[in-house]
Parts: C-alpha cells; structure tokens; sequence
C-alpha cells in the first residue's frame, strides 16, 4: 500500500460505502485524465462484491474493448469478465444512438421493418446527429432501460450495479440534464415524455455522477465548475477520483530538503555502495535532480489536493502506474477503491 | 464510427531510421504558411501548444492571430486576456521587436451562426430564423456545431487577413470532440444535411401539393410525429421552409472551408501525449490527413517525461532498493530507498513511453516529430508559453 493511498484511505472509512444504494454510476473528466480506467475499475470493483455490472460507453470510442482487451464490442451486452465464486461478471455494451433509435422504435411502436425504412430517407442521420439533444435522450434512455430492469423483467440479465463511463466534464451537466436540452424544441410529445422519465432516475438517490481529476491547475477547476453545473441541475454528485498521483517515495521533510538542495550526499553515497551500485558523483547529482523535480511537482499537487479537499465530496485516490494501465492494472486500481470504500 | 471506419494507412515494413525532427521555426518563418491547425483528443494541451506556436511566430515577426474553441477559456488565462468573444483582441505583452503582433479570439457558436444567417438572408426573413425555435437548438446545442463554426471562422479569418492584410498567419485550435476527426466532418455533414433528400421531403407539405405524398414519405412523417411530436416537426418544416434559399450558400461555404484546408499555406499538427489513447487518435489523424490530402506539417508530443542522467537502469535500482531493504529489516530503506524507487519509476515511464513512440514513429515515418518534455509547473502566463515555445523549436 502506497503511503499517500494510505492516508486517505483513514479518512474516508469513516463514510461506509456512501453509494450503497447507487444502481448507476456516471463517470465523467475531463480528457487524459483516465475517465474510462477509472469507469472500468469502479465496475470491476463493484462486480467484486458479488453482483452482476454493465459497463456502457457512449462516445464510438470502443475504449472498453481496449482496455480489457477483446473484439469490438457490438450493440449487445456482452461479458467480458467471468469472476470468480463469490463475485459477479463484468458485462458492457458500446451504446451507439443509431442502434438505439432503432431499438426504441421497435420496443415502443412495434417499428421493426419500417424504422429501418426510414433509414432511406436520412431521418435516423438526421434524429441522432442534427436533432438537438435526441442523441443524448437516447443514448441515456438505453442506459435507463439497463438500469430500471429488475429480476421480474423478461428475457432481460439484471445488473446490480450499472456504471456509464460518460462525456467529458464540460459537458456532463448538459449530457445528463436532457430534457433542459430539449426545452423550447419539445415541449410535448413522446420524445419529451422519454426524457421526463430519464431525467427522474438520474436525480434520484439511485445515481451518482463522479468526477476524474489529476492534480493539475485545468482539470481541478473544469471539476469545480462541474460539480457547480451538476448542483445547479439538481443531479446528484457523488465522489471525486483523483488519477494519475505521484506517490509518496520522499517524505515531506526530504521533499523540502530536495527543494532547497539540502539532501545529504554523503549518507545517500554510502548507502548506495554498500548495496553494489557503482556511486559516481554523476549519479548521485542525477537523484538529486530528480528528487527535486518530485518534490516541485508535489509542491504544486497538494496545493491542488487541497483544493480538491475543500470541496464538500467524498475523495479517492488512485496511482499513477509505471507501467501504464494494461489489464492488471485495472484489477490494481479496483482494488484501491475497495480498499478507500468507494464500494 | 470515425476512427474505426478506415482501414490503416502507412508503411508495410518498419523503416531502419525513427521520424525526423520537425522544425517549427521554419514552419513559423515560412512566409508561405498562412493557417496553423492544431488537432488532437483532449487533454492534451492543443490550447498551450496554439497559444505557444502563435506566441513564437508573433515575436519572430509574423501578424498572428489565433482562434480558439474551448469554453474554459483556457487561452484568455494564458494570453492575459481578460475576456474572449469573437473578436480579435490584441495580446499587448508581445515583444514587437521584430514587428510581429499578437490577436487572440475565443469561439462564440451561436454568435457566428447567426452572422451567418445575418450574411445570408434578407433582415426579414434572418429575423425569422433566428427566432425559430429549431433554429435556436441547433445553433446552441447540436454536437456538431461547434466543428462547423470554428471552420467557418477560420474561413471568415482568412477572408479578412487577405482583405485587410491585418494577419498573415492564422493559428486554429481544434474543439475538444468526442473524436479528433469530428472538426473534418462536420461541415460536410451539416451541408449535406441541409441540402439533403430529407429536407426536401420536410418541405413538401410546405409548399402544398399533396400529390408527392407517398407511402414512404407517410410513414417517414407518421413516425416523426410520433417520436418527436407534431410540434417540433412544424417548427422544423417552417425552419427549413425559411432556410431553403440559405442552402446553397451554405454547402458553398463549406466546399470552399474544405478547399482551405487542403491549400499549400495549411499546415496540420497532430498534438498528442505520450500515452496510448493519445497516440491512437493521432494515427487515425494522419492516416485521415493523408487521405484526404490534406497537409500534414507533423507530430508534437507534449508532457513527455524527461530521461534521467546516467546509467542506473530501473532493475538495477529495484535490486539495490531490495537490498537496503533487507538490510534495515523493516522494509524502511530510508532516503536513499527513495530515492531509487522514484528513479525506477522514472526510468520506467521515459523507456515506456518511448516506446510508445517508436511505435508511431515505425507506422508512420514520413511524420516529423516533436517533443516537449513536462514541466514542473503549470502554463499560465505569456513566459510560460515562451517556454513552451522554446522546447517545441529545440
């Protein structure tokens, strides 16, 4: 356990699973900050704790194939990890809108034969790409669809949890808030029915919208201004992923030393022979500047956690992985969030 | 899907060499180079890298302005200026020596589509639209928008640098889309959308005869009703049946943006970061690049991890750390401990992603690169973009 996890980890055992009740799990950041490694390991995570979770995306990216490593996935739910006795499997679905418009006019209107008809006539071009706000109303209504089922519903898996790796930050509120996105377009009509009824799960105690950061001046305010635009549509903000963070090799004393150049060279010399590494003063001068370069660029994090902390959400954090996020990566970070009580 | 619709473009074989380096002074100096796109997926600091590249070419003695897209207003921070519309604002603290300057602009969407309309249409029959209510959804929230205006201006931009000779460089940053090819797309889209059979249905019951009807079209207008109401299929015919005289000038408009980009004076920079998601979408785009003809000038890596002096590989210094470890009995290998341990991680990090770039570099030769290694402190102001600036021409 890395120490900088390790003090979080105290602080936020105190909540006790405060999504206990979540079904769905919105995951949004703002790009490059790891939105969707951190979506695929809150799903991994909550699949750990012994029941069934759909992973969807929504943006074309089929960046969960990526991530886990398997064929594209289609407009279907597939599984994609098998857990072991005691847990549950892992299932996603790429959710593209022109699958879903279809999708509902056969479920709704019995349009099997005919909703492909229009495709003639460039109206499902036109409903999924022109028509302002139709794409998100169906795009969230098919995640809608995954996460009201129950075990009573026909022919149909039910999900204990659903967790959607969403848009980025800048256009979560707008993405979610989907009959304001409408407003003044539809005012009546089906259409605006389906995003009422969205709209009334997605401000309810049964979601929860989490924000992925890095400690960076940009990413923290576009999270700020996030959680503001969330708060102002009355959607429900849950926690706050900080990625990406430098552990803590140096402690706090040595960070300052490193900074003002004080690092002993001596000791560090002495140990570094004694273990079989050749101590050459180039080498030594190489950590040091390294050291340095930590140290400032942990100055400037905690300056940005501190931010972060100001904030009234729960936080978690998750390391940066030398090696990058490979699939044992993602079981690695699912179970920090285990560890910090995400889930 | 657009980043899975093509098949890859590139070499068969590795080429013994990695790509050459790209010269941005030279890019910047060359006074056939008129117009700048930076593109890339988000966050991977396309803004600094406009702002930067504008910045440069400015104190080395171009006209400049540069146009930006993101809302955050990520540039009027680091330009120092207070606010940005969409008019140019001169960036006062550039150094004019050279007799270069500085104009900045943020995107307003909804503004340009306007004037566009504004441009187009009779003061009447503009009124009309603009209070449409079809009209007010698109211009302000379809996802495709935003793409479509930023060409448009930069259209707009160039039609006025060559009128009034104010600029001779336009530097574009790109919006933060879904996909990095989004930008290419959207006016095509949107034009061929509004040109389109669809529309033209749309208008039939318009104009009257009932005659064109047919069963198709029936249906078509049956199930629009149905999923989106009888109101919104109005106001979309009365929108349309406004919009119709506009529909020329509007697939004009967006052959002629096209046109631009695939001009001698374009030049294209991918901007990516060392991380395989970035370095994924920047292959899509200078396949999609190479495609469409259009110029690509090369590859910019920015956030790259800078390599550590000397010679300590990463097991090396896992070992030694192992060792102190021991040593100690209780696993606190103290300073020096980690001191190694940020030393592995480093290592690590730098052969990572070098990899990663070696790998572009394999499928994709012919693309000049270059490298920005992080900084320890964040961009906010005109010397930090200087320093930037600097990095990008080493």
């Amino acid at each position: 356990m890395h120490r900088a996890v390790a003090g979080y980890r105290d602080r936020v055992s105190t909540h006790d699973t405060p999504w206990a009740d979540v079904r769905l799990h919105v995951v949004t950041g703002k790009g490059g900050t790891g939105k969707s490694v951190v979506a695929a390991s809150l799903a991994l995570a909550l699949a750990s704790r012994g029941q069934d979770v759909l992973l969807c995306e929504v943006e074309g990216r089929q960046g969960i194939a990526q991530l886990f490593d398997v064929p594209q996935l289609p407009y279907e739910e597939r599984r994609i990890v098998h857990g072991p006795e005691g847990s549950g499997d892992l299932y996603a679905l790429a959710i593209d809108p022109e699958s879903a418009l279809l999708e509902y006019l056969a479920m709704y209107y019995r349009l099997g034969r005919a909703g492909r008809a229009l495709d003639r006539f460039g109206v499902i071009d036109f409903a999924t790409t022109i028509a302002p706000g139709v794409r998100d109303v169906l795009l969230t209504g098919k995640v809608y669809e995954a996460v009201r089922r129950n075990r009573r519903t026909k022919n149909a898996r039910h999900y204990g949890a659903v967790v959607l790796d969403a848009p980025p930050t800048g256009r979560i509120a707008q993405f979610l808030n989907v009959n304001s996105e409408l407003a003044g377009l539809a005012k009546v009509g089906p259409i605006r029915s389906q995003a009422d009824t969205v709209m009334t799960l997605l401000r309810s105690k049964q979601t929860a919208v989490h924000l992925v950061t890095v400690l960076e001046d940009m990413p923290v305010q576009e999270t700020i201004d996030g959680i503001d635009e969330l708060r102002a549509a009355r959607l429900p903000v849950g926690g706050v992923v900080v990625n990406l963070t430098r552990r803590a090799d140096l402690d706090e004393e040595e960070r300052d030393r490193a900074l003002t150049g004080d690092l002993p060279r001596e000791p560090i010399r002495q140990a570094l022979s004694r273990v079989g590494v050749k101590a050459t003063d180039s080498l030594v001068d190489s950590l040091l500047d390294e050291a340095r370069e930590h140290a400032e660029r942990r100055e400037l994090e905690d300056e940005q956690r501190k931010r972060v902390s100001g904030l009234d959400v729960p936080v978690f954090e998750l390391p940066r992985l030398a090696d990058g996020t490979d699939l044992g990566g993602l079981y690695e970070l699912a179970a920090d969030l285990c560890r910090q009580g995400m889930v | 899907m657009a980043t899975t619709r093509h098949g890859r473009v590139g070499p068969l074989v590795a080429p013994a060499t990695g790509s050459a380096p790209l010269d941005v002074d030279a890019l910047l100096d060359d006074p056939a180079t008129e117009i700048i796109v930076c593109c890339g997926s988000g966050g991977v600091g396309k803004t600094t890298t406009s702002a930067a590249l504008a910045l440069r070419a400015a104190e080395r003695g171009r006209k400049v302005v540069v146009l930006t897209i993101d809302p955050a207003r990520r540039l009027a921070q680091s330009m120092g200026v207070g606010t940005l519309d969409n008019i140019p604002r001169p960036v006062r603290e550039v150094d004019g020596a050279t007799g270069g300057s500085l104009d900045a602009m943020m995107l307003d969407m909804k503004r340009t589509f306007d004037e566009v309309v504004e441009s187009q249409a009779s003061p009447e029959k503009a009124a009309q639209i603009l209070s449409n209510p079809f009209y007010v959804a698109l211009s302000s929230s379809f996802a495709g928008t935003q793409e479509y205006m930023a060409m448009e201006k930069l259209g707009q931009l160039h039609e006025d640098a060559r009128r009034t000779g104010r600029w001779d460089l336009i530097v574009v940053d790109t919006p933060p889309s879904r996909s990095a090819l989004d930008f290419l797309d959207a006016p095509e889209r949107l034009s061929s959308f509004l040109d389109g059979r669809f529309i033209r249905l749309l208008l039939v019951p318009a104009r009257g005869p009932a005659r064109l009807m047919s069963a198709g079209l029936g249906v078509m207008t049956n199930a629009l009703t149905k999923i989106l109401g009888a109101q919104v299929l109005r106001d979309m015919q009365t929108f349309v049946a406004a919009f119709d005289t506009l529909f020329g000038g509007f697939r004009q408009r967006a052959t002629r943006t096209y046109e631009l980009l695939q001009a001698r004076g374009t030049a294209f920079l991918v901007v990516a970061s060392p991380e395989p998601d970035a370095l994924r979408e920047a292959a899509y785009f200078v396949e999609r690049l190479n495609e469409e003809r259009m110029p690509l000038a090369g590859l910019v890596v920015n956030r790259a991890s800078r390599e550590p002096e000397g010679s300590l590989s990463a097991e090396r210094a896992l070992a030694a750390l192992e060792r102190l470890e021991e040593e100690s009995g209780d696993h606190d290998a103290g300073l020096t401990g980690g001191l190694l341990k940020l030393h592995a991680d480093r290592v690590r990090i730098v052969s990572r992603e070098s990899r990663l770039r070696d790998r572009f570099a394999a499928a994709h030769p012919d693309v000049p690169t270059a490298v920005v290694p992080a900084l320890s402190t964040d961009v906010h102001d005109l010397d930090g973009l200087r320093l930037v600036g600097d990095l990008l021409s080493l």
